[in-house]
């Protein structure tokens, strides 16, 4: 994971509530089995024309089709961002497509931890602190934001300063780039004594003992 | 006297490994449950890292979100080149690691959270973990389960764990005898209805109550599969007798002597009296009415007698953004009935509604009328089992007689990665969980309801209110056959 300090980049605004991932990465692009390749696919449906004789063709309407938002580096949604599936594709899209932060007043729970894993800067703001930047940014395309996850703070090239809460542990994993899975294994013989004692609670058990280990036979 | 725990913090405080200052608790996983969608980046993470998979036998797969279910053929050369690519990347991960597979063809085969519970592989007081947000539905069985992403499904495979924050608890209190017609979906979608689809966000729900405590294991399943649709993290049910009832003898359950002491220990994974919640509610059952969703969220639900809401109805500015968008997807307008909506489409099945209970209930209402001309109807079981029972319940015949299609177990059109969706612009009475734009297939409009509605809406051709069931001049319909503790 790329470690993240502070960024600074224009925002395309995304002025809707309860952003689903459905939304974010449709169902057709899951069914490939490598981590890559999501970007182009990041508001399928929402980036081409839904019906009619142009059907299919790119909407120029849609805010990541206009010229002027290409190359923002956040994305400022409503409520409840990342809400529905728990597809980490969503993830991949936004990240790939080149968004590094989404700024909203809240976010889906896999959503948000999907997001730390890929280095993607969640931000909550209250819901008039994200209005004023979704309007700032729709009305001029070149409104620049800064994060600083050191600090905990957004600010604009108008004056705009708000403060941000982050988990002490997740800040510190996005700042430093740190690997969870490299993490946990620091608890490794903490982990080896709880599966001892864990595994003769047989009841917790997926499969009784003699199906998985003793009697192959039944497998 | 220690302090009253709630049924969440038992579970929780049992699977603590590790507590680092200042860091997610470290949560030990007793069951990971794989699919083909979710996984494969995992695996080749595992293989790239060098690592292992700690513990084999705590993981389960099988297919279900990408397999055809027009037939068994169909099914074992799968034509979509990318999906059988998917299937294949599985079938080989699990023999590369050692992991129990039930590949498409096998009796154990469904959907992911229909085979946990039926091989009992799904108990009281485990932690369980899959890389789909329906995973909640195994908080039926008192177990802490919820959805992850790819990156923590490697986690799991490497280390059997998880770093966790610790959610906040939600009691919610369902008091009273269900009207007639009102089933577990209409009690569950009337929930998010109320407290909306981020209503439950950094919460795990406890489903509490008279009307919850008479509700079978398969209803109650419905109830925890769509916690996450209220933005939960999980949704739990404490186990009881009909828990055990629905377990004892299934193919992983503990036997014998061993059968008598898990009991006893899943008895004390209840919420103690006096346990306190960071948040409670208390629902009349007796005021509930059969729903229906009109919108583009779950959330967006209405009662079956009710018409479609107007943007003023919206609680807030962003509600009435979203319902006017909602709206104009749907293509519905304000003030008209709900009853008065046409059905091109009717899909019973998904892991919200695909149970035998389920398929029982809608043969029932299907049975001695026939599918609508202008409907296109099909029955997707959840699992090779349920598909068995229902067919030597002769629940197939009544259906193929009335005009549905009968297929083959899978997501289906839940999801539309498979080859059932929906076309632009058609409409669709699901018994599933997600009405989202383009769900069910670009353009496709869906409206959530329970599996008697459904089967209602066949045959009238629009949403019908099942209270009215059977409509004059038709006969009379069996009486509905009650789910006795499900399959074995």
């Amino acid at each position: 994971m790329e470690a993240i300090r502070t960024l600074t980049s224009t925002a395309a605004p995304l002025p809707l509530p309860n952003i689903d991932t459905d939304q974010i990465i449709p169902k057709q692009f899951l069914k490939r089995i490598e981590r890559t390749g999501y970007g182009d696919f990041l508001f399928y449906d929402w980036r081409r024309i839904q019906s009619g004789p142009n059907a299919g063709q790119p909407n120029p309407e849609f805010v990541l089709n206009k010229p002027e938002h290409s190359g923002a580096k956040i994305l400022i949604a409503e409520k409840n961002f990342g809400c529905g599936s728990s597809r980490e594709h969503a993830a991949w899209a936004i990240q790939q497509f080149g968004f590094r932060a989404v700024i909203a007043p809240t976010f889906a729970d896999i959503f948000y931890s999907n997001a730390g894993k890929n280095g993607i800067i969640l931000v909550c703001l209250t819901d008039e602190e994200v209005e004023t930047l979704l309007a700032r940014s729709t009305a001029n395309p070149n409104h620049r934001i800064t994060i600083d996850l050191e600090q905990q703070t957004v600010k604009d090239d108008q004056g705009f300063l708000a403060h941000f809460d982050i988990d002490a542990f997740r800040k510190d994993c996005l700042l430093n780039g740190l690997d969870d899975i490299g993490l946990t294994l620091r608890h490794e013989k903490a982990l080896d004594s709880f599966e001892q004692k864990h595994d003769a609670a047989f009841w917790l058990a997926p499969k009784p003992a003699a199906l998985t280990t003793a009697a192959p036979e039944t497998r | 006297m220690s302090q009253p725990q709630t049924l969440f913090e038992k579970v929780w405080q049992q699977h603590v490994v590790a507590e680092p200052a200042g860091e997610p608790t470290l949560i030990y996983i007793d069951l990971h449950l794989v699919h083909e969608v979710t996984s494969p980046q995992a695996f080749d993470g595992l293989r790239l890292a060098g690592r292992k998979l700690r513990r084999p036998d705590r993981h389960i797969a099988t297919v279900d979100h990408n397999v055809p279910t027009t037939s068994a053929q169909d099914r074992l050369v799968i034509a979509d080149q990318i999906s059988a690519r998917q299937v294949n990347a599985l079938r080989d991960n699990c023999a590369e690691f050692g992991i129990e597979f039930f590949d498409v063809q096998d009796a154990g085969q469904g959907i992911v959270h229909m085979i946990g519970p039926e091989l009992g592989a799904t108990k009281p007081g485990t932690t369980i973990v899959c890389g789909d947000s329906h995973t909640s539905t195994h908080g039926a069985f008192g177990a802490l389960a919820f959805g992850i992403g790819t990156s923590e499904v490697e986690h799991v495979m490497a280390t059997q764990t998880l770093p966790q924050s610790k959610p906040k608890t939600f009691r919610i209190n369902v008091e009273g005898k269900l009207p007639n017609g009102v089933t577990a979906k209409d009690i569950i979608l009337d929930i998010i209805g109320r407290i909306g689809t981020d209503g439950a966000t950094g919460y795990v729900v406890e489903y509490a109550g008279s009307a919850i405590r008479a509700l079978s294991m398969e209803e109650r399943m419905t109830i925890c599969n769509m916690s996450i649709e209220a933005g939960a993290r999980a949704g739990m049910i404490a186990a009881d007798e009909t828990t055990f009832a629905y377990l004892k003898g299934r193919r992983f359950s503990p036997q014998g002597a061993a059968w008598d002491e898990a009991i006893a220990h899943w008895r004390t994974m209840r919420s103690d009296d006096g346990a306190i919640f960071d948040r409670e509610m208390t629902i009349d059952a007796t005021g509930l009415a059969p729903n229906v969703t009109w919108g583009t969220s779950p959330g967006m639900v209405t009662r079956v007698d009710a018409t479609v809401p107007s943007i003023e109805d919206a609680r807030s500015e962003a509600d009435r953004k979203s319902f006017a968008r909602a709206l104009e997807y749907m293509d519905l307008k304000p003030g008209i009935r709900i009853e008065d909506i046409a059905v091109d489409r009717v899909f019973i099945g998904s892991c919200t509604n695909a149970r035998i209970s389920d398929l029982r209930a809608a043969a029932a209402v299907v049975k001695g009328h026939h599918v609508a001309t202008t409907v296109r109807a099909m029955v997707v079981p959840g699992s090779q089992l349920v598909k068995k029972q229902a067919e030597e319940e002769g629940l197939d015949h009544i259906f193929r007689t009335a005009g549905f299609e009968w297929r083959e177990p899978g997501c289906s059109m839940c999801l539309g990665m498979n080859p059932d969706i929906l076309e632009p612009g058609e409409r669709c009475a699901s018994t599933s969980n997600r009405n989202f734009e383009g769900r069910q297939g670009r353009g496709g409009r869906t409206h959530l309801l329970s599996p008697a509605m459904a089967a209602a809406a066949a045959v009238t051709g629009h949403l019908t209110d099942i209270r009215k069931w059977p409509p004059t001049g038709k006969p009379a319909p069996a009486e509905p056959v009650l789910a006795q503790g499900g399959l074995r």
